[in-house]
């Protein structure tokens, strides 16, 4: 009983950051209708700017993460403006095969930058709470806080905000939301600053549970894909609930298999789902 | 002087000229229709007007103002509201949400309108809170209309807005385009049952590949025996 407990643990807290950056790759895929298969690196992306502060300056992590998010959320409105804007019109295709590109030279630049080895943001270990023979370290907690945290933003822009809402409208109707006056670009605009910036909370939650690597991000786009799909593609609200499905799905697997297969579980619930029900559990797109 | 002028246009897609030198105008507060056999170019005429089909040849000016190949948020801006035929409303936003996005460009309080749409369309108020999506064909027509109506548009261009429905859903349709254009809206408007739009319409087009055929009143082209046989099944 106190593994399982523990394994639910492990599981809604990778749960947490597989559902953050799975809420970014559903947005996206709403709006400009392809998979964005660079939204790994910009986990990695946001890890790693957050460690610059981190060492450079000494902060917390808590402090460096508003910066690592604010920094790839940047780099992502950068990336669709300077390439992704120039192909809107051609076919979804090869929007995904150049987000491939950008994930490449994402991750070359982050090991060109900060070197192919593992980083950490605090050495040390830290003392884990224990309630009823499972343990929580204090990182678990802030990962889920600031998860739930993250997620009521966001449910409250999307359904408060005029852009939020526009968002939504986007989502369901691109072609129909363009001849109603709202202007498509600005919305893509801000559909980058939430995917980016949540991609990098992920990465910084990830960084703090793990540590810090050039593919960090690209390792864990498989089960980011998975629960995206899952939730049903362009759904955000299904996303969260196909993260913590997936991160919860890994753990507990591991009683069973070697803990290497993890993200072989990811994939086999992602291809179940798409022979099941293709359009996930809260009917996204056809993927 | 005419609301809008569409001055001899050729529009089409990729090499296809799909408009061959179209003219037509609508005056203030009148409903105008156009029809005409299906590839005739009646939606390419609305879509062209909204900036979403290419003009190579002519221009389009509505009140003095040029908006030929103007982006449709530009257009919107200039005072030209435009309801797609069929998903014209967004299916996960509730029918209020809907309206809300018909007044996106608008950053000051418009309440006003929302209240007017909603005496206008009574049964809208009720389902206010209600997805789009969960709505009738008739109902989602409405919302469609009102969603155009939010910012006190000029001209509402309307394709094919009694497409699909019930025939007792279609005269109150028709009843609703009426409603509106009393509001000092002017109306221009593809439609498919064309006896009875042309019976309410001030006046009409008939297009045919592309090209004007006949453009008269809503009565005269009731009664012209040429276009009678064409496209009102004798």
């Amino acid at each position: 009983m106190a593994e399982f407990l523990q394994l639910t643990v492990y599981g809604i807290v990778l749960g947490s950051i597989i559902s953050l950056g799975a809420i970014g790759l559903s947005l996206v895929y709403g709006i400009l209708r392809f998979p964005h298969f660079a939204h790994g690196d910009l986990i990695t992306l946001g890890a790693y700017l957050a460690f610059v502060l981190v060492t450079t300056m000494g902060a917390p992590v808590l402090v460096a993460l508003p910066v690592g998010v604010a920094g790839t959320a940047l780099a992502a409105v950068a990336i669709d403006q300077v390439l992704y804007r120039r192909l809107r019109r051609v076919a979804p295709v090869i929007l995904l095969i150049s987000s491939v590109g950008v994930a490449l030279i994402l991750r070359s630049a982050i090991q060109l930058i900060w070197g192919p080895s593992n980083q950490v943001y605090a050495t040390g270990i830290q003392f884990p709470y224990r309630f009823a023979g499972v343990n929580i370290k204090p990182d678990h907690l802030i990962i889920v806080g600031g998860t739930i945290l993250l997620v009521v933003a966001l449910h409250l822009f999307l359904q408060k905000t005029k852009v939020g809402k526009a968002m939504r409208a986007m989502s369901d109707n691109a072609d129909l939301a363009q001849v109603t006056g709202i202007r498509v670009n600005s919305i893509i605009i801000w559909t980058w600053i939430i995917g980016g910036g949540l991609a990098a909370a992920a990465g910084i939650f990830l960084g703090m549970d793990t540590r810090l690597h050039p593919v960090m991000g690209w390792r864990i786009l498989l089960p980011v894909f998975a629960a995206a799909i899952l939730g049903g593609i362009g759904r955000p609200y299904g996303a969260i609930i196909g993260g913590l499905a997936i991160g919860l799905a890994q753990e507990y697997s591991t009683t069973v298999i070697s803990p290497s297969y993890k993200p072989a579980v990811a994939f086999a619930l992602m291809v179940l789902m798409l022979i099941v029900r293709p359009t996930g559990l809260f009917a996204g797109r056809k993927v | 002087m005419s609301l809008l002028t569409v001055e001899n246009i050729r529009a089409g897609y990729g090499d296809v000229d799909i408009l061959n030198g179209v003219q037509m105008r609508v005056d203030r507060g009148e409903i105008v229709v156009i029809i005409g056999p299906n590839g005739a170019g009646k939606s390419t005429v609305m879509k062209t007007i909204f900036g979403l089909v290419k003009v190579r040849e002519g221009r389009i000016v509505f009140e003095d103002k040029e908006i030929t190949n103007l982006r449709p948020d530009q257009v919107v801006r200039a005072g030209l509201c435009y309801v797609p035929q069929e998903k014209n409303v967004f299916p996960t936003l509730t029918v209020e949400e809907n309206l809300e996005m018909g007044a996106f460009i608008r950053n000051d309080d418009f309440s006003k309108e929302l209240q007017k749409v909603y005496e206008l369309f009574p049964a809208m108020y009720e389902k206010r809170r209600q997805p789009a999506g969960a709505l009738s064909g008739g109902q989602r027509q409405m919302v469609a209309m009102g969603r155009a109506l939010m910012l006190d548009p000029r001209l509402i261009l309307l394709d094919e807005p009694t497409a699909g429905l019930a025939p007792a859903i279609v005269d109150l349709m028709f009843d609703n385009i009426q409603k509106i254009n009393g509001l000092g809206v002017s109306i221009l408007m593809v439609e498919q049952n064309a006896k009875q739009a042309l019976a309410m319409s001030h006046r009409g087009y008939v297009l045919a590949t592309g090209r004007n055929r006949f453009e008269d009143t809503g009565r005269n082209l009731l009664a012209n025996r040429e276009v009678a046989e064409m496209f009102l099944g004798g």
